[in-house]
């Protein structure tokens, strides 16, 4: 079958501003949208850029607006989508070139979680122990592959992008729940500031948008919750 | 002039082996850690099943079953002293990993949880052991946050979406590396007094295959063409269960949950060709068992893929068959919903990409190009060495799939990847950083990037008489027919021969794209040129071995020779031609015997 697809693009080193190019390919119904886009690249317009790396979802690099949700090209088949696709880049985020974005804002945010296991005792000889019980308390969370596909699907963050995002809160969230961690204080903290949680409207547009599934509307309710009570049960 | 960097430690590849020696090299001297996808892109996060450590947890297990199962798995190729280093380390890094809060799934009494992985085996019984310590089935991506997560924690100094593209030796030793920025198109010299490659494999090389666009050898092509060799390149492993037409990975961790491989007539063909572990037999088994159930016309609709089941009625029929028991004593069963819990990836990539549900429908699979043995020779220092006297180039490191140490020899087992990229990516920190407390610069020489250029230059101002995707494709096609699970002598010349027209085509190559930023295009194309290259070494270092070994099966030769093939392959691009020379396996207690599971 042939696909029609509508293109972003803006190339800073040439472009006044940004327009659309559109492309019309063979494809099969079960191709991924980035299989489009490796075709286009390949035989019709080598200056095409976009990032991508792992083909199937988990790596993270090729999230991008397609008819106009949040997706990852390479889990979004074409009778996925139809026959009339356009893709563009994800918004809040500045285009640097076609599809791919500035992702330091990004990274800036999660990195400013503590994102990482703090726990200051001198760990046993073997495994520190944990039941499954406790251990799938923050499964969910541990599952973000950092694709940005729910930060920037959020309203909240689009109005101002000083607000850390469901992603850093996504992060947050799989270490303030896991019970070896000791940081749960601080991040609460961190988080309770003006551009934390509470800049969440609860639009559920980042749950939408994640490929990986995480219930992130409810991760950041468990969050505020964990703020207001004190609590982490 | 291009701009220069000085540390004293550079490792080029934030992948587990990467975001390891990094974090450790960084303790004591200054490091920086050089990656073309931002760290958490990298392949390791693919990884699905487990990482191998006889921890012990369910069942009585011991390094030394892990290391005698690895000896084996290799087909005696591999160097069984660094064997031994990597199955004794393995306990120890795998607690450490959970003490930097990786969430490994649990057993009831809050112990890592493992899983039955192929080839693994309790040494007494022979039959398989649980030895994979998981994170359900996304273990890489677990490991991958891990380490990214501690090297932010610990200030550790990335270089994010900066390509490298050469390697720069000064009087024999490691100098320094240069790299492309992809947000400007500048080049960059880090000068350096280590160097750790840590830049993964190569397997874009075949049509088939479960690995990332990013997977094209550029750190073997780049030491390839610094007269550095590559070792064992033709050993290459196709994992049994890709999923049909698209390579995507289903892990054997299917299989290790129960989950057994059927093919048209509804057979259990595993049975014939290993009668004990039958589905959890070494992965080059497998594979080929299921090459000859295709070629016999028993592919499902006599099509080239057969059936991967783990609905819970086949998983429990064939565990009663089995006598399957739990640790205690119980009889092995499971649910649909467990299978969900454990494997939940697995049935989502399922769904999206094939609208199957394997909860109540079997999979489709076929072999796929999945794993490099092969690759940048070092010693089990991890220090790079250059000849088949095993002489090391000073400063110069690699470590995870990129390198041969040669842990794997002629066939990796499941599980053993992960564990080889933290056990030495931490060996290459420690190490280069020690090397570097003792060592002064090499002085950099005023051209270090002008091969670069040249390289660049050609790609730009080629005549485009050819298109690079063609090329690609050719390559990647006579890859996978003839340099694959099976080879004979005349597929493999024609494919040698094939991939050196290419090369020649290759370079009537032009890239359209002129702009300076994000100029992808531009290192597409560069990295088509390793891939050429590794495709020449691989298709040449397969004919010359006239043997089968692991991986490297031919029908024209079909068993091991260990009086004349006992010994490593180290192959040089040398003037357009492809040099053979060949250095002994390292052998300490295991005698090569028979392999059957
Ligand atoms: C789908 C899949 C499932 C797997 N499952 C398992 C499993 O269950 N158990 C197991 O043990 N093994 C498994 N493996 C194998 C294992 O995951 C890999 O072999 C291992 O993760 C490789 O790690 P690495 O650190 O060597 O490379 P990678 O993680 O791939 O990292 C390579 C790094 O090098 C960088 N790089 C590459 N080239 C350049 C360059 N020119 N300049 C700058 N940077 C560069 C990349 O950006 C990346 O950061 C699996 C592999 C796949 C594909
Ligand atoms: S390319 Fe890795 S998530 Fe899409």
């Amino acid at each position: 079958m042939q696909v029609t697809i509508d293109v972003f693009r803006f190339d800073p080193e040439k472009d006044q501003k940004p327009h659309f190019d559109q492309f019309v390919v063979e494809a099969e119904p079960v191709d991924r949208v980035l299989d489009l886009l490796e075709k286009i690249k390949d035989y019709h317009d080598g200056s095409l850029t976009f990032r991508r790396s792992c083909a199937h979802g988990v790596c993270g690099s090729d999230a991008m607006r397609i008819n106009g949700v949040n997706r990852l090209a390479c889990k979004v088949l074409v009778q996925d989508v139809g026959t009339r696709i356009k893709v563009e880049p994800i918004l809040g985020l500045k285009v640097k070139r076609d599809l791919i974005v500035d992702m330091e804002p990004f990274f800036d945010h999660y990195k400013s979680v503590l994102p990482y296991f703090i726990n200051d005792e001198a760990p046993p000889e073997k495994e520190r122990l944990q039941s499954p019980e406790a251990r799938e308390r923050f499964d969910d969370t541990t599952k973000c592959i950092l694709c940005a596909a729910c930060t920037t699907s959020c309203p909240s963050f689009w109005s101002d992008s000083a607000y850390v995002g469901p992603a850093a809160i996504v992060n947050a969230h799989r270490f303030i729940f896991d019970d070896r961690d000791q940081g749960a204080a601080q991040r609460l903290e961190i988080l309770n500031q003006q551009m934390g949680v509470w800049r969440c409207r609860t639009a559920f547009n980042c749950t939408e948008a994640c490929p990986r599934d995480i219930h992130i509307t409810q991760a950041i309710a468990e969050v505020k919750k964990a703020i207001t009570s004190g609590k982490l049960d | 002039m291009a701009n220069v960097h000085q540390y004293e430690v550079v490792v080029v590849g934030a992948g587990g082996a990467g975001l390891m020696a990094g974090l450790y090299a960084s303790k004591t001297a200054k490091t920086a850690v050089i990656s073309k996808l931002y760290p958490t892109r990298s392949h390791t996060g693919a990884a699905q099943g487990g990482i191998g450590a006889a921890l012990g947890n369910l069942e009585d297990d011991s390094p030394e079953w892990h290391t005698y199962d690895t000896v084996k798995g290799s087909d005696y190729l591999g160097d069984q002293d660094a064997i031994e280093f990597m199955c004794a380390a393995a306990p120890d890094v795998v607690y450490e990993l959970e003490h930097m809060g990786l969430p490994f799934n649990r057993t009831p009494d809050g112990k890592i949880a493992q899983r039955r992985f192929g080839g693994h085996t309790n040494n007494e019984t022979g039959k398989p052991v649980t030895r994979a310590c998981y994170a359900a089935d996304r273990t890489g991506h677990m490991i991958l946050q891990t380490l990214y997560q501690q090297c932010i924690k610990n200030n550790v100094t990335f270089y994010d979406e900066f390509h490298v593209l050469d390697f720069i030796t000064v009087n024999g030793a490691a100098a320094g590396v240069v790299a492309l920025e992809l947000a400007t198109g500048e080049l960059h010299i880090f000068h350096a007094k280590a160097v750790i490659f840590a830049t993964g494999g190569h397997g874009r090389v075949w049509e088939i295959t479960s690995n990332a666009y990013a997977y094209t050898g550029d750190g073997v092509a780049i030491t390839l063409r610094r007269g550095i060799p590559a070792e064992d390149m033709e050993f290459f492993q196709f994992h049994p269960t890709g999923i049909y037409r698209m390579g995507i990975l289903i892990t054997e961790g299917v299989r290790g949950e129960g989950g057994v491989l059927l093919n048209d007539k509804g057979e259990r063909f595993m049975d014939r060709y290993a009668p004990t572990v039958k589905d959890l037999a070494s992965r080059d088994v497998v594979s080929r068992a299921m090459y000859l159930e295709m070629k016999a016309g028993r592919g499902i609709g006599g099509k080239r893929y057969l059936h991967l089941d783990i609905t819970p009625e086949t998983v429990n029929k064939y565990a009663a068959l089995d006598g399957r028991v739990r640790p205690d004593g119980s009889p092995y069963t499971v649910t649909g919903e467990e299978i969900l819990k454990k494997l939940p990836d697995i049935i989502d990539f399922c769904k999206t990409y094939l609208g199957v549900d394997p909860v109540s429908q079997p999979m489709p699979v076929q072999p796929t190009a999945h794993y490099a043995m092969g690759g940048i020779p070092t010693n089990v220092r991890t220090e790079i060495v250059i000849d088949e006297n095993n002489t090391v180039m000073p400063g110069a490191y690699a470590a995870g799939e990129v390198a041969c140490v040669s842990v794997h020899g002629a066939n990796r087992l499941g599980t053993n990847s992960l564990l080889d990229i933290v056990v030495f990516g931490k060996e290459a920190g420690i190490n280069a950083a020690e090397f570097a407390r003792g060592a002064s610069f090499q002085p950099l020489p005023d051209d270090a990037a002008d091969f670069t250029r040249q390289q660049l230059d050609a790609l730009r101002n080629g005549s485009g008489k050819e298109r690079a995707a063609d090329i690609a494709r050719e390559m990647k096609e006579v890859m996978f027919d003839h340099v694959g699970v099976f080879r004979i002598e005349e597929g493999m010349q024609q494919a040698l021969e094939k991939v050196r027209e290419l090369k020649q085509r290759f370079k009537e190559v032009r890239v359209e794209d002129q702009g300076s930023r994000f100029n992808t295009e531009l290192l597409n194309t560069w990295e088509l040129s390793n891939l050429l290259d590794l495709a020449e070494v691989t298709a040449a270092s397969a004919l010359a071995r006239k043997e089968s070994r692991g991986a490297h099966a031919r029908d024209d030769f079909q068993e091991r020779d260990d009086k004349n093939w006992m010994k490593h392959t180290l192959a040089w691009l040398k003037d357009g031609d492809v040099e053979l020379r060949y250095k002994p396996v390292t052998l300490t207690k295991y005698e090569p015997k028979k392999r059957v599971y």
